[in-house]
């Protein structure tokens, strides 16, 4: 009789609960492929056609679009673009790892501690980047400041360049890394460290020979939630850079604001995105069926 | 066992050092908005100090355009996180009962597509529509796009309290004759609740937050507070300090709740 009962319930779980299952998944669907799906298909015919001489787009079909990416400029631009969020990705990676374990390690504080990480997001990022400003300009504070001690007699250039623009994306996208990583550090089995310390293992070594091994998915995680919008900055590098450092973030926003070039802009955004989507198959690939560390 | 409940003490001279590098990672992280708010009192205009003065919060108040933005910004936050938390929520929920491959790629494009392609996207599909209707960008654009990048966030956070949760009690549930829609009312919508919490704080936030998107759909007359003020600006200071104090106040009360 159990057996049966659970039998019959394995079925209704499996089948009778489906009209639900598929009517809770409609909203999210609908704004998925509506806001989503069909603005990136629109986007991608956008691409083999003309500009329009107001922006927009007229209809006469082209390749020129895709061709215009060959330019060694452009590819230039898209290659630094990737180096950016990369060498920032790392930065996160070495900022952001230390803390998720300090943080899973901080027993009735970890609340608090995690919410100290997402605090600094409750103000418009534009403000915290301007923030940056203030502290490093040639008139800001950190300048003032040494000049006023005489360690210095001419101001540091420490705005409008690579590094000003690498900071204020590690600045902005940390909190990105560290709830991942924290994520699985807490999912972790406790045993495993313990017997690891129990078979004679510093703790040093217990860090580098299973914590972090076991981190993995958050590692990825996090790396993927950095690089991305690394990649697509254009405000920071914008603000941060000066005009001095184009990415590829900037380009397309000025293709579909001041350069009126909506197919140009297209293609180049087409093709950020296929590079994207390039990099994130073979991890979805590994995080298995249901999409594993993200989902 | 025993020796694993004595170990903690002994077992980590790591974690002064630790310590130490999450303070300054939390001083990396919080210096440059102290540093916001010490001078949103601060008399000048400039980087000297010449004072305390709150006339930057009173200019704040009376800034009509500043007002309006943070308004338009609240209005937008709260009806996005309204939405993409009932839609994300009842997406977990159905993505809990059974993968579903198509709305988890869905759900990861959403997540991996750069906020700068979402944003021409949207602008152009917005711009397709208005040929065939009548209708224009303004706040209700922004929500739309807001609901829309703010769904997978939802769902990533319900789900994965939704994974740490024993489906038998459902079973259970309807074992004892409820209906499936009664399983998910009455036992596991309860036992969700911390979880759809965090979920909409983690959406307000992010909609909050959100300048590159906003500034693709937003009309003429629906500037957003992120994009009302280019350039360090002492009211700005003053309104974010507000912002941040508000909410932290919040954050801690909640915290020293659940510690209770």
């Amino acid at each position: 009789m159990r057996q049966f009962e659970s039998q019959r319930l394995k079925l209704r779980r499996r089948f009778g609960g489906d009209g639900l299952r598929a009517l809770f998944l409609t909203p999210s669907a609908v704004l998925l492929i509506a806001l989503l799906g069909v603005p990136m298909a629109i986007v991608f015919a956008y691409t083999f056609l003309t500009r329009g001489t107001y922006g927009g787009v007229t209809s006469a079909w082209t390749l020129e679009n895709w061709q215009r990416l060959a330019d060694p400029l452009y590819a230039g631009i898209l290659f630094k673009s990737f180096a950016v969020a990369a060498v920032s990705t790392l930065f996160c990676l070495a900022l952001g790892f230390p803390l998720a374990l300090f943080i899973s390690r901080a027993g009735r504080r970890k609340g608090l501690y995690l919410h100290l990480v997402i605090l600094p997001f409750w103000t418009s990022f534009l403000v915290r980047t301007y923030a940056w400003m203030f502290l490093l300009r040639d008139t800001g504070l950190i300048n003032t400041v040494l000049l006023k001690l005489g360690l210095i007699s001419q101001p540091l250039p420490l705005l409008y360049n690579y590094g000003a623009v690498l900071l204020g994306l590690v600045y902005t996208y940390l909190p990105f890394m560290v709830l991942p990583v924290y994520a699985t550090l807490e999912r972790m089995d406790r045993s495993l460290l313990e017997a690891a310390a129990d078979l004679g293992a510093r703790p040093l070594q217990v860090l580098w020979r299973v914590v972090l091994p076991l981190s993995r998915p958050g590692l990825r995680a996090g790396a993927i939630l950095v690089f991305i919008p690394c990649l697509g900055a254009f405000l920071i590098p914008d603000l941060l850079g000066g005009g001095k450092t184009i990415l590829v973030g900037t380009l397309v926003q000025n293709q579909f604001t001041t350069a009126r070039d909506w197919p140009f802009g297209s293609a180049l955004s087409m093709a950020l995105m296929g590079v994207v989507l390039l990099l994130m198959l073979p991890l979805a690939r590994k995080d298995g069926p249901g999409g594993g560390d993200l989902l | 066992m025993r020796s694993a409940q004595i170990e903690p003490s002994t077992r980590r001279p790591d974690s002064r050092w630790l310590a130490t590098y999450a303070v300054l990672v939390y001083l990396f992280l919080h210096l440059p908005l102290a540093i916001l708010m010490i001078f949103s009192v601060n008399a000048s205009r400039f980087t000297v100090w010449e004072g305390f003065s709150l006339r930057w919060y009173a200019e704040a108040f009376r800034d009509q355009e500043l007002m309006e933005s943070t308004l338009n910004s609240l209005i937008v936050a709260v009806s996005a996180t309204a939405f993409a938390t009932l839609a994300g929520t009842l997406c977990a929920y159905a993505l809990w009962k059974r993968a579903s491959r198509w709305m988890t790629a869905g759900l990861a494009l959403s997540l991996v597509t750069p906020e700068i392609v979402t944003g021409i996207s949207l602008l152009a599909f917005f711009q397709w529509i208005f040929r065939y209707f009548d209708f224009r960008l303004g706040l209700h654009t922004v929500v739309l796009a807001h609901v829309m990048f703010s769904v997978v966030f939802v769902v990533t956070v319900v789900l994965a309290r939704l994974r740490t949760m024993d489906s038998s009690l459902e079973e259970a549930a309807m074992d004892l004759g409820a209906t499936d829609w009664q399983a998910f009312r009455r036992v596991t919508l309860p036992l969700l609740a911390p979880g759809i919490g965090a979920a909409a704080l983690l959406a307000f936030t992010i909609s909050f937050d959100d300048y590159v998107i906003t500034s693709m759909v937003a009309g003429v007359d629906s500037q957003t507070l992120p994009m009302a003020r280019r350039g360090a600006n002492p009211v700005v200071n003053a309104i974010s300090t507000l912002i941040v104090a508000l909410i932290g106040t919040l954050i801690l009360v909640s915290e020293r709740l659940r510690e209770k």
